[in-house]
């Protein structure tokens, strides 16, 4: 027997068998898609989008100001000149919960930005370092969480005075406490692989890898948790707001604008009506959009 | 576990001495002193007033006798109300918070558990989505808000409760579900979650397999298993229930603490501040603890070595 090569010829170049077929899809494009079919976390991107829209464009194109009364026109019930109708003072209610809604907003993104900040810091060099710093710095934590974060929150905008400024300063310095954990979490689970080792080994200095290696792989878990506490902000500060300890008049926060509703609400309940329910459609927008972030983030629910 | 009891009265001592330090020294760094109003005094009465209350003593004697007094449960005078003091105010308080939180715990365990087995029972279902529905509004809701509406919709138009006030059960009745509201949505979307994770156990399927009839497998399989994650929410619940006292509280004008804290804020009355702080810490470490504790009797899986929980 015999085999002589003409017996062979090559199979056509086109078939590739065990070829990828499919464009391979980054980590990110993957979230992503898994969050654009997720329809109440769109959904919540949208009515979110729809807000912000309202919140800083609004102002400009009303004809009414937040802040200038007009005694003639108290209490109007929502009619087409004042869509949401008119506060004690005659002001427009719509308006006012623009500029409320456009504070509000504020101090979620800007507090969370602070908190985000002192948490990865934290987080971050106590799970990267170990030993007996991290534990020295889990048991500074372990005691801030072992009080509601609100009693902290109402004792140092005692001790510092209302005001916006100080409301940034304090929920920015109380929360970062489930930012850090999180964030540590990560490294810790992290800093044992491999790709680590060999950044070490190529003589990577400690911060390099933290902000280079580290973090940007715990980036999926920092977003969510941040989208989270976005809502948890806005809701402190309007529980601030309604205590007294809030921002101040001439300042209009949700919060603010419920409290002041509140002592109407007998006689004319549209004052409260349309601050609460755009401070619980917030709630609800970031909350979605947090779930589906989490899911979109997890690998364990790729399909 | 004598040992790993030890280090954590331990550490519950160092928390709750951290707190009172932190207390005093941010409400005695505010500017200017609790008696300085627009009204000049004459200096023989701020004399006085200083007096009274220790105010030009040294600091750090300030600090050792507040120190001293609270080892003691004397959380001292307050600045307000003449002749009164902080204990006063929590002994007349807490008994009304505690009532009106108790049963707040009881509606939001009841009816918290309650709707996440008919939830994950009828997964899919309209009563779940329902079930889910309320839920998510009941997290999304800011306490004042549902504390003012229903004092709106059932005090006022209804005539179904008193609006405001305290008194017997009907009084308490808005006041608790306004204050379970968070709460129950939170334990109904865990208890939801936890039921259809138990379901798809295989002992349940064995159960199942028996020809046990169904109220048997829910009830005596798979309910018990499903309800002891939700210890873990005890932690937090308790301290959702302490500090949303504030709101309802103020909202409804019940003459408990969490009112008497938010008036004290609004006077300035930093004694009341201090001692209602103090007061609810300590009482949330303890809990923390005695929560800790409760684990280890419920699932023996959970081992007390060191690590702490929440």
């Amino acid at each position: 027997m015999s085999l002589d090569s003409d017996s062979f010829s090559p199979l056509p170049k086109a078939t590739k068998a065990e070829g990828i077929n499919r464009s391979s899809t980054t980590w990110r494009q993957d979230a992503c898609k898994r969050f654009r079919l997720n329809p109440l976390a769109m959904g919540g991107l949208i009515i979110l989008s729809l807000i912000i829209i309202f919140a800083i464009m609004g102002p400009s194109l009303s004809h009414f100001d937040y802040r200038s009364n007009d005694l003639q026109l108290t209490l109007l019930p929502p009619n087409w000149v004042h869509p949401f109708g008119t506060d004690e003072l005659g002001r427009d209610i719509m308006t006012r919960t623009m500029y409320g809604a456009r504070i509000s907003l504020l101090i979620g993104f800007g507090s969370v930005l602070i908190n985000l900040t002192i948490g990865i810091f934290y987080g971050g060099i106590s799970g990267y370092l170990g030993g007996r710093i991290d534990n020295l710095m889990q048991r500074l934590i372990d005691i801030i969480f072992s009080i509601p974060d609100l009693l902290y929150v109402i004792l140092l905008m005692v001790t510092l005075g209302a005001g916006l400024q100080n409301i940034f300063i304090v929920l920015g310095i109380v929360n970062w406490v489930p930012m850090a954990r999180i964030v540590r979490g990560q490294i810790l689970a992290l800093r044992e692989q491999d790709f680590v080792l060999a950044a070490r080994a190529l003589g990577a200095s400690t911060s390099r890898i933290l902000m280079k290696h580290l973090v940007p792989n715990s980036i999926g878990q920092i977003i969510v948790i941040a989208t989270l506490q976005i809502p948890a902000a806005i809701f402190m500060e309007s529980f601030l707001s309604f205590i007294g300890l809030g921002v101040q008049a001439p300042l209009v926060s949700l919060g603010y604008m419920v409290s002041e509703g509140r002592v109407d609400i007998p006689s004319y309940p549209f004052v409260l009506f349309f601050p609460a329910i755009i401070i619980a459609i917030l709630m609800l927008a970031f909350n979605f959009m947090g779930d589906g972030l989490r899911d979109a983030f997890d690998p364990k629910m790729r399909k | 576990m004598a040992r790993y009891l030890l280090g954590r009265i331990a550490s519950a001592i160092f928390v709750i001495w951290f707190v009172v330090t932190m207390t005093f020294f941010l409400m005695h760094s505010i500017p200017g002193g609790p008696f300085s109003t627009d009204k000049v005094l004459p200096p023989q009465i701020m004399a006085n007033i200083n007096e009274r209350y220790h105010l030009k003593d040294p600091f750090l004697k300030q600090y050792i006798d507040y120190l001293k007094n609270i080892v003691q449960f004397n959380f001292g005078p307050t600045y307000r109300y003449q002749g009164r003091t902080v204990n006063d105010l929590i002994k007349e308080g807490l008994p009304k918070s505690a009532t009106l939180g108790l049963l707040a715990a009881v509606i939001a365990v009841v009816f918290g558990t309650g709707m996440g087995v008919v939830a994950a029972l009828r997964q899919n279902k309209a009563a779940d989505y329902f079930v889910t529905f309320l839920a998510t509004i009941g997290v999304s809701v800011p306490s004042f808000v549902i504390a003012t509406l229903l004092q709106y919709y059932l005090g006022f138009k209804a005539h179904l409760f008193p609006p405001i006030g305290w008194g017997e059960l009907k009084y308490m009745m808005m006041p608790a579900i306004a204050l379970s509201a968070y709460p129950v949505a939170q334990i109904t979307r865990l208890t939801r979650a936890s039921m259809l994770d138990v379901l798809n156990q295989d002992y349940i399927r064995t159960a199942r397999s028996k020809g046990l009839p169904g109220y048997v497998i829910v009830f005596k399989h798979a309910i018990r298993n499903a309800l002891i994650p939700l210890l873990t929410f005890f932690g937090p619940f308790f301290a959702y229930i302490l500090t949303g006292n504030f709101v309802v509280e103020y909202v409804f004008n019940i003459p408990g603490i969490g009112r008497s804290f938010v008036t004290s804020i609004g006077n300035r009355d930093y004694p009341v501040i201090m001692g209602t702080t103090i007061l609810f810490a300590t009482l949330l470490v303890t809990f923390n603890l005695l929560v800790d504790i409760a684990y280890t009797i419920v699932d023996p899986r959970i081992k007390l070595t060191g690590q702490k929980g929440v």
